[in-house]
């Protein structure tokens, strides 16, 4: 019985590879635990071994074929006593990536950011169709003053990136015009980062700017506070926020507070960033959503992007901003591509929250992550002739209460939508600030969207049923219309 | 005094202070005290004094109802900070928990601005909004003043990053008590100390109760200098009532960190001879021990005899520096009684920059 290789995963989210090498050549005898072949990812690199012994009767996929999805069959292995070529020619027709075949789309902004969360039944399969790299430029034009990019001056050229990429250019530009600005977390030198975000910048600023540290978080977060107070610009790279709860003293009671306490003597120049909030089947304690915990404590400033635009000008910006700031990223966003502006120095500023998609019947205001269910939900919505806006908050705190209060005082209809738990989530804020300014206003009384209210389970089908999802967006949304 | 003659003949025979005593320590420590010069003992002499004065003066004023929530006195440990102070140079800065006010004095900080934020007015260093816990000063290189028990471990590592990172030559004192040398974020800052050679003088201030329990009940490891020894961070025990001590034992620690050689840890055997805090009655200790060393190791008598024995100061000389030492403490007190409260206004800024 031939047997199919398949393309591993290296870790939950990963969704593609490289195939970077073939180390047994077809016809070649392998045992269980040899290595039969080398992947890559932007994140990582392994080594793929055999699980069952035979013979490797046809390689599928050849030597430095990019983006292979998980789980395409990349090899055939003969059992033993079969048939070597009778056995490779009866495997099913390989689903053979062609990158090159495939069309370059070019980057849309309505359609930006629209991969989703793997989850336990879209895993590519033998129907997955390998993901190609967005090629070519893309030029903002008839931009008007509600734009999803009014930061970006007209004619700008855009080119596409993932936000991972996004975040590293931003601190690299920035540490090149700034000589106090360094680095430091765990496996961010050495190992490249975690999650690869600080790829290449250990190579370019050297050890001194790129810290490796112990793993420490309590002490190296109230090492980087210190820093700050004299007047470096620390980027303390969590590994992911869950294990920022061990440093959360220092975030809030020395960072943030201390210009108070000082009277405005002695404040933090510091960003604090890494992944928030769940991947995918990591359990509960590697998923929490930390947005509406730091987005509590005066003295901090909480951002929160989306995009890989937006990723790169407000990290900029925030690497400038003389306050403690508190960036959360999310693992699920880091690979994907978004069209970012080619420009020497662009920045966001913090704070403001934008108009991802205009519309009139009702607002959604979301963040991070949670942007993905609203935008894909907007779709949804305007199959059933309802008009819906998207703001995208990116800043939590200070939070743009004006934007959203005049896309209610426009829409009068609302629904929040955020992967964090509902009992004060930044959505209760919102309602709240809803309440305070549009009352008046409003049609229907604002439904939040949120995480459920439990620990994060592992399991695929309870994970799924913990998260928010299209369906909850759509649902809330046509019950604020009425519909 | 009488106090001082009775002292004369007992040196050295405190119920637990091991005065010089380099036992169990990772670098001997002179048996004997080096001596002050007179400047030396003067500088000792005035520098305590304020501190004494000025904390005995918060006292009566927190009983008088002027200085409210926390009020943490010095009183009994001043040869601690005034001899680690002589032993810096221009820019090495200093941090600690909050019992603070005799660093914030040392350091060279305004009488009245600490008196005035302890009493939450204006002119206080913070503009009132602060406290007891919590001052600053860049101009003199003190950064805090913090609440949280252990904190100002991972700050003060985190300064003397930023003075290898400048490269400037700098030394951050870092001072923290028995209590919080139990805390885990000690330990981490330790390691990346010693790991990146960072040029910090831990100075853990054994005044030997962390709040109401002894240090006996708290720590499995009672001699603070070992509490380096498997990061390789060198420590020694001092005799912090002894202001020579202090001196001598903190310039080998502050030459140790400037030269690059990493951290050091300077173990502080001193006492306090009030409360933890102004709420605190001290039923965790006899009224004898508190009596026995303030009669027999007070820092700063130690230093009055010198004044008038060896340096043959006369007991007007003394007063004259006495009655100077309480004007200041008294102008602060004024001052910070008849200031105004911070303006209405003030609550809603230095929050952001």
């Amino acid at each position: 019985m031939a047997i199919d290789i398949l393309m591993p995963a290296l870790s939950p989210t990963m969704e593609q590879g490289k195939l970077a090498k073939w180390l047994k050549k077809e016809g070649d005898q392998v045992k269980p635990g040899d290595v039969l072949a080398e992947i890559e990812t932007d994140k990582a690199t392994m080594e793929v071994e055999a699980i069952d012994e035979g013979v490797l009767a046809k390689i599928l996929v050849s030597d430095g074929t990019d983006n292979v999805a998980v789980n395409t069959p990349i090899a055939i292995l003969a059992g033993e006593g079969e048939d070597v070529s009778a056995a490779a020619s009866s495997a099913k027709a390989p689903a053979a990536p062609a990158p090159e075949a495939q069309p370059a789309p070019t980057p849309d902004m309505e359609r930006e950011g629209m991969a989703d969360r793997p989850s336990a039944d879209s895993i590519p399969g033998t129907d997955a169709k390998p993901v190609a790299e967005p090629a070519s430029p893309y030029v903002i034009q008839n931009r008007t003053a509600h734009d999803a990019m009014a930061e970006i001056p007209e004619g700008t050229e855009m080119v596409s990136m993932t936000v991972r990429e996004a975040l590293r250019d931003a601190m690299a530009e920035e540490m090149r015009k700034d000589d106090s600005v360094f680095v430091m977390g765990e496996e961010v030198a050495e190992y490249q980062g975690a999650y690869k975000v600080t790829q290449g910048l250990l190579q370019e600023f050297g050890a001194k700017r790129v810290i490796d540290t112990p793993i420490t978080e309590h002490g190296f977060a109230g090492v980087g506070v210190g820093a700050a107070f004299t007047g470096l610009r620390p980027i303390v790279e969590f590994m992911t926020f869950n294990f920022a709860m061990q440093a959360i003293d220092q975030i809030i009671n020395s960072a943030a507070k201390t210009l108070y306490m000082s009277g405005g003597q002695l404040g933090a120049p510091i960003v604090f960033r890494g992944p928030n909030g769940a991947a995918a089947r990591v359990g509960a304690q590697h998923s929490h959503d930390y947005a509406a915990w730091y987005s509590n404590v005066p003295g901090l400033k909480v951002v929160a992007p989306y995009t890989a635009s937006d990723a790169k000008g407000l990290l900029k910006s925030a690497i400038r901003d003389p306050n403690p700031i508190v960036f959360l990223e999310n693992e699920i966003l880091y690979g994907q591509s978004f069209p970012v502006p080619k420009l020497d120095d662009f920045t966001v500023p913090i704070g403001k929250a934008r108009i991802h998609r205009q519309g009139k019947d009702v607002t959604i205001v979301s963040f991070s992550i949670g942007m993905t269910y609203a935008l894909k939900a907007a779709q949804e919505l305007e199959k059933e002739g309802i008009d819906a806006e998207v703001i995208d908050l990116r800043t939590i705190r200070p939070m743009d209460t004006d934007t959203i209060v005049a896309s209610v005082m426009k829409t009068g209809r609302c629904v929040t939508v955020e992967e964090g738990f509902p009992q004060s989530g930044v959505g209760a804020e919102i309602v709240t600030r809803i309440m305070e300014n549009a009352f008046d206003y409003l049609d229907a009384p604002v439904i939040r969207v949120t995480g459920k209210d439990v620990p994060m389970p592992y399991a695929a089908n309870l994970e799924k049923l913990a998260l928010p999802n299209v369906a909850e967006v759509v649902q809330a949304a046509k019950a604020v219309c009425y519909r | 005094m009488a106090v001082a003659a009775r002292k004369a003949g007992r040196a050295g025979a405190g119920a637990a202070n091991k005065t010089t005593s380099t036992k169990g320590s990772t670098r001997g420590a002179a048996l004997n005290s080096p001596q002050f010069d007179k400047n030396q003992d003067l500088t000792a002499y005035n520098d305590m004094l304020l501190i004494r004065r000025f904390e005995e003066k918060s006292g009566q004023m927190y009983g008088m109802g002027l200085i409210g929530g926390f009020c943490h006195l010095y009183i009994g440990q001043e040869a601690v900070v005034v001899g680690m102070q002589m032993a810096t140079k221009e820019g090495d800065q200093v941090i600690t928990g909050y019992r603070d006010h005799g660093h914030m004095l040392a350091c060279g900080m305004d009488a009245k601005g600490v008196m005035a934020e302890l009493t939450g007015r204006r002119g206080g260093l913070s503009k009132g909004k602060g406290g007891s816990m919590h001052m600053f000063s860049k101009e003199k290189h003190f950064y805090g003043g913090h609440g949280i028990v252990g904190a100002q471990v991972s700050l003060g590592t985190g300064i003397a990053f930023a003075n290898h990172y400048r490269e400037n030559g700098n030394v951050c004192l870092t001072y923290f008590g028995d209590g919080a040398a139990n805390q885990g974020q000690v330990y981490e800052s330790f390691n990346m100390a010693q790991l990146w050679k960072l040029p910090v003088v831990y100075v853990i201030e054994n005044n030997r109760y962390a709040m109401g329990t002894a240090v006996s009940r708290a720590s499995a490891q009672t001699d603070f200098s070992k509490r380096g020894v498997s990061f390789g961070i060198p420590g020694e025990q001092v005799d912090g009532m002894d202001i020579r001590a202090v001196y001598a034992a903190g310039q080998r620690a502050i030459e140790h960190a400037r030269s690059g050689k990493g951290p050091y840890i300077l173990e502080m055997q001193t006492y306090r001879y009030r409360g933890h805090s102004m709420s605190d009655p001290a039923k965790y200790r006899t009224k004898d021990e508190v009596t026995r060393m303030r009669e027999e190791h007070d820092p700063i008598e130690q230093v009055r005899r010198r004044l008038l024995e060896s340096w043959k100061l006369s007991e007007d000389e003394l007063k004259a520096i006495d009655s100077r030492v309480r004007e200041i403490v008294n102008e602060a007190a004024e001052f910070a009684t008849h200031d105004p409260e911070p303006d209405p206004s003030e609550l809603y800024t230095d929050i952001l920059l």
